[in-house]
């Protein structure tokens, strides 16, 4: 049997026969559209979280920027404090549903399966799903605009004041909607990278030898997990309470509105972990790369990550100090959430390990993941303030507050984000961003960030409440609300300067005509031994691993002194990136159609019952589809010697187990060797 | 390239499967993934009892003047306990289904799989019975208190989990008459009773807490 694909063509390219299942023919395409909403391939849906949470990240950011106009002055006229409530709650909601968190599950889906030598995901459709019903809950989210104003109440959105008494607009029931979806795009998620890392990985990649990355995924999926569910449970009690009337949080009735900030915060504590460790993760790959170290340290940077995802479960209730939970529970969740400090500290102590001595070489991902660990520790020691709890009664609902966790988030998450993005472009994209505009681009945001949110602490301090749409003149609080909007303009510019870089760096890349190597920055992990981009089935033959950072080992050996010895570059035992033989899951519509299903039942829980029918009809349909079609289309070229059936015989559709459907991402990977000869 | 990692594609070594573990850990990805996904089921169920935990003796009265009525006093504990009794021993019947599939025997497998889901629709209809009850009858609707608020969301939760269960056990059971589901993957079969038997220890719990603790 022929393969008639080329490197980049999925394994179904084959001719289509008559639909398997009657309803839709197999997808087929590699190029347009229809290729990409109906890939299982975890490289696109890696791109393609990327693209909707930097569209959502304009949004958002967009949404940050009223808040700054508005309080560039005292008095300010632009936003009335209604719609100030709305603008305030969509920006936080967004920023951390629908761009911190799906940009980390960009960098995982893309990444995880590349780092411990596998084909694909452990599922590969349920990744698209996890994608899809991602961004229809995102659309569900920011569709409140144009249907009577969004949601008012906070991110965390506090009982009693999330009731219909107290924000009787439909904005809240989208926000619930909305994270109602991108939860079960989480679980989905969570479920799926979980059994990938624990199931695919290469043959000799022990959980031990799994790079820091991975290792990072592995544990916000697992928080995911566990922390989703909660939220989940609390956001089910509140529909029901605003959409049929339940009384959970009905205080005449003997409601009890603690009920929720518990419910919140267990999820809460573990989301900002969710948020952070992905960061830390891709840092942890960037550091010893431009250090030319290993990483220092490795089990205890495994270890501290994992003991932050357990300590991260005992802590939550340091949000809620002001909230009247008793002296012991104030004292405890205070000692616990100072302790929380430690294995935090530990990271960052051997990410200055690693640098230290190492022949450090400052390119623009270097200088994101310094930037990371500088922003994140002044983050860090100003939440560690909030942990003395008559501290923090003090600081609580103040723009200190705000100050801190921006701190993290942003000069913690987000810097680390954009590394990743200056890291990892010439492996998704095949060109490098430019190195010169990347550093300027990094003093242009690390200066306007500091500009922003420095001055936040000291306005904090001096009692300005966050939340608020205004201030008067005379309390002090003008010149540097002034110096925070003119650092948010800086901002804003900076990212226009970004996208601005990734045009003009795609340009020469063009004009130059010279494609990027396997392994432009002398890099560590696994992804690096493949061509760049990335080539449609990954690995040509399973890699076998001998030791932690494998392929830098290919490259390096050691004389008698114990001095690093060049034997190889990564492009010359780079894999030649030859699919022949590979088969690879097979494309398929239905997860976007099962998806699409998801926004009817949201508009008809809220506006309309009837609109839950074709909702419904939808998603079972899609449901059916998806569990009678085989998901690698027995019609494909599967590139066996033995394979039975030609191209039009479908006879192995009824032996096709069922249970296996989702299990040839593994298959691949031993079918390839037989394929491939040995290294 | 070692035989540790020679795996199954569609079904064609099959055979090796048993000396030969598929995936790192050796469960293969649908069983580790149907685990994975009922930890993290506990978790919402784990929200909803606390809230019932908490809420339990929040109670109106029905009338203004008239004494608030405990949960307990519309509870009829001997119907319940039957009904919970049909649903603990569909898990059993899931179990003969299962030992069925491994063993080839399509009819018995056929008939345990639609045994289980009539078990499960009994208590469905049970469940029917007691809201029907409660609601109608007795006045204690969905919006009465926050204890019944919380009783129909964390039953009804459970109900809805058994309901989606009858659904897999009857599409399974369609799907060994295409020859999809048998011996071959008796597998499937076997998680599909994750699921079943996970539903009915939820409801040991939640029969514990709502009806037996007062």
């Amino acid at each position: 049997m022929t393969t008639n694909d080329g490197a980049l063509a999925l394994g179904s390219g084959g001719a289509l026969t008559a639909p398997p299942m009657g309803v839709f023919a197999r997808a087929g395409q590699t190029k347009g559209w229809r290729s990409w909403i109906t890939s299982v391939d975890h490289k696109r849906v890696g791109i393609m979280y990327g693209a909707a949470s930097l569209f959502f990240f304009v949004i958002g950011g967009l949404e940050a920027y009223l808040i700054r106009l508005q309080l560039a002055q005292p008095e300010g006229k632009l936003l009335s404090a209604d719609l100030y409530n709305q603008v305030f709650t969509m920006h936080g909601t967004t920023m951390i549903f629908l761009v911190v968190m799906p940009i980390g599950a960009a960098f995982m889906n893309y990444l995880i399966p590349l780092q411990i030598g596998a084909r694909d995901v452990a599922f590969p459709r349920m990744n698209a799903l996890s994608f899809w019903v991602f961004l229809a809950g995102g659309i569900v989210l920011n569709s409140s605009w144009f249907l009577g104003g969004g949601a008012d109440g906070g991110w965390f959105n506090y009982a009693p004041n999330n009731g219909v008494v107290f924000s009787p607009s439909h904005g809240i029931d989208f926000w619930n909607m909305g994270l109602l979806l991108t939860g079960i795009s989480s679980l989905v998620g969570a479920v799926n990278l979980i059994t990938t890392c624990l199931n695919l990985r290469a043959p000799g990649m022990t959980l031990m030898k799994m790079p820091v990355f991975t290792w990072m995924s592995l544990v916000t999926q697992f928080l995911l997990l566990f922390a989703i569910p909660v939220l989940t449970a609390a956001q089910v009690l509140l529909m029901f309470d605003r959409l049929f009337g339940a009384r959970f949080f009905d205080v005449s009735a003997g409601g009890d509105p603690l009920l929720w900030e518990h419910l919140f915060w267990i999820f809460g504590h573990p989301e900002v972990y969710i948020m952070i460790l992905p960061a830390f993760g891709l840092i942890s790959e960037i550091i010893p790369t431009f250090a030319r170290k290993p990483i220092f340290g490795y089990p205890f940077m495994v270890f501290s990550g994992i003991a932050i995802g357990f300590m991260g479960w005992g802590v939550w209730a340091h949000h809620m100090f002001a909230s009247g939970i008793g002296p012991i529970s104030v004292a405890a969740f205070s000692v616990a959430t100072m302790f929380i400090a430690v294995p935090t500290g530990v990271k960052i102590l051997n990410w200055l390990a690693t640098m230290w001595g190492g022949k450090l070489r400052f390119t623009a991902p270097m200088m994101y993941s310094i930037g990371l660990i500088t922003m994140f520790t002044i983050g860090g020691l100003s939440g560690v303030t909030h942990a003395i709890a008559p501290a923090d009664t003090q600081q609580t609902d103040t723009y200190y507050i705000v100050a801190h966790f921006h701190y993290v988030l942003f000069g913690g998450a987000l810097f680390g984000f954009v590394g990743g993005w200056y890291f990892w472009w010439p492996k998704v994209f095949g060109y490098k961003l430019s190195e010169l505009h990347g550093k300027i681009n990094f003093w242009v945001l690390f200066v306007g960030f500091n500009l922003t949110f420095g001055p936040m602490h000291i306005l904090g301090l001096q009692g300005m409440p966050r939340r608020t749409y205004t201030y008067r003149d005379g309390y002090g609080f003008n010149f540097w609300n002034m110096v925070s909007t003119i650092g948010a303009t800086l901002i804003g510019l900076s990212f226009l300067y970004f996208f601005w870089i990734i045009f003009h760096s795609y340009r020469a890349h063009k004009k130059a005509g010279v494609a990027v190597g396997p392994d432009p920055w002398d890099a560590r992990s696994l992804e690096w031994s493949l061509q760049s981009p990335t080539p449609a089935h990954n690995f040509d033959y399973t890699p076998t691993i001998e030791v932690f950072d494998d392929f830098w080992h290919r490259k390096y050996g050691e004389d008698e002194d114990g001095r690093l010895v060049p034997v190889a570059t990564g492009a010359e035992i780079a894999q030649p990136g030859n699919g022949e033989g590979v088969h690879l899951p097979s494309p398929s519509y239905w997860p976007i159609v099962l998806a699409s299903g998801m926004p009817f039942l949201a508009y008809g829980l809220i506006f309309n019952l009837l609109l839950v029918i074709p909702g419904v009809l939808l998603i079972v349909g899609a449901m059916i589809g998806w569990i009678l079609e085989p998901s690698t289309d027995p019609n494909a070229d599967h590139g066996h010697d033995d394979e039975p059936s030609g191209p039009n015989d479908t006879s192995d559709v009824a032996v096709e187990p069922a249970a296996n459907d989702e299990g040839d991402a593994v298959a691949d990977e031993a079918n390839a060797p037989e394929e491939v000869a040995a290294r | 390239m070692s035989d540790a990692t020679y795996v199954v594609s569609d079904g064609h070594t099959v055979d090796h499967m048993d000396e030969h573990p598929p995936t790192s850990t050796g469960i293969s990805n649908e069983k580790l993934g149907m685990w994975v996904f009922l930890a993290s089921e506990c978790l919402l169920f784990g929200g909803l009892i606390s809230t019932f935990v908490l809420y339990r003796n929040k109670v109106l009265p029905s009338a203004p003047g008239e004494t608030a009525e405990h949960l307990h006093d519309a509870f009829d504990i001997a119907f319940t306990s039957t009904s919970s009794f049909v649903l603990l021993m569909s898990s059993l019947s899931m179990v003969l289904a299962v030992s069925a599939a491994q063993r080839g025997d399509m009819r018995i497998l056929r008939s345990w799989l639609a045994v289980t889901a009539l078990l499960g629709t009994v208590f469905i209809a049970g469940q029917f019975y007691e809201f029907y009850e409660f609601s109608a009858i007795e006045g204690f609707g969905f919006t009465h208190s926050p204890a019944w608020s919380a009783f129909y969301t964390l039953t009804g939760f459970h109900g809805a989990h058994v309901t989606i269960g009858i659904v897999i056990l009857l599409v399974t059971l369609g799907l060994t008459f295409r020859g999809r589901v048998g011996q071959h993957n008796a597998e499937a079969v076997e998680i599909v009773g994750l699921y079943w038997h996970f539903v009915d220890v939820v409801w040991i719990v939640v029969f514990t807490i709502v009806y037996l603790i007062k």
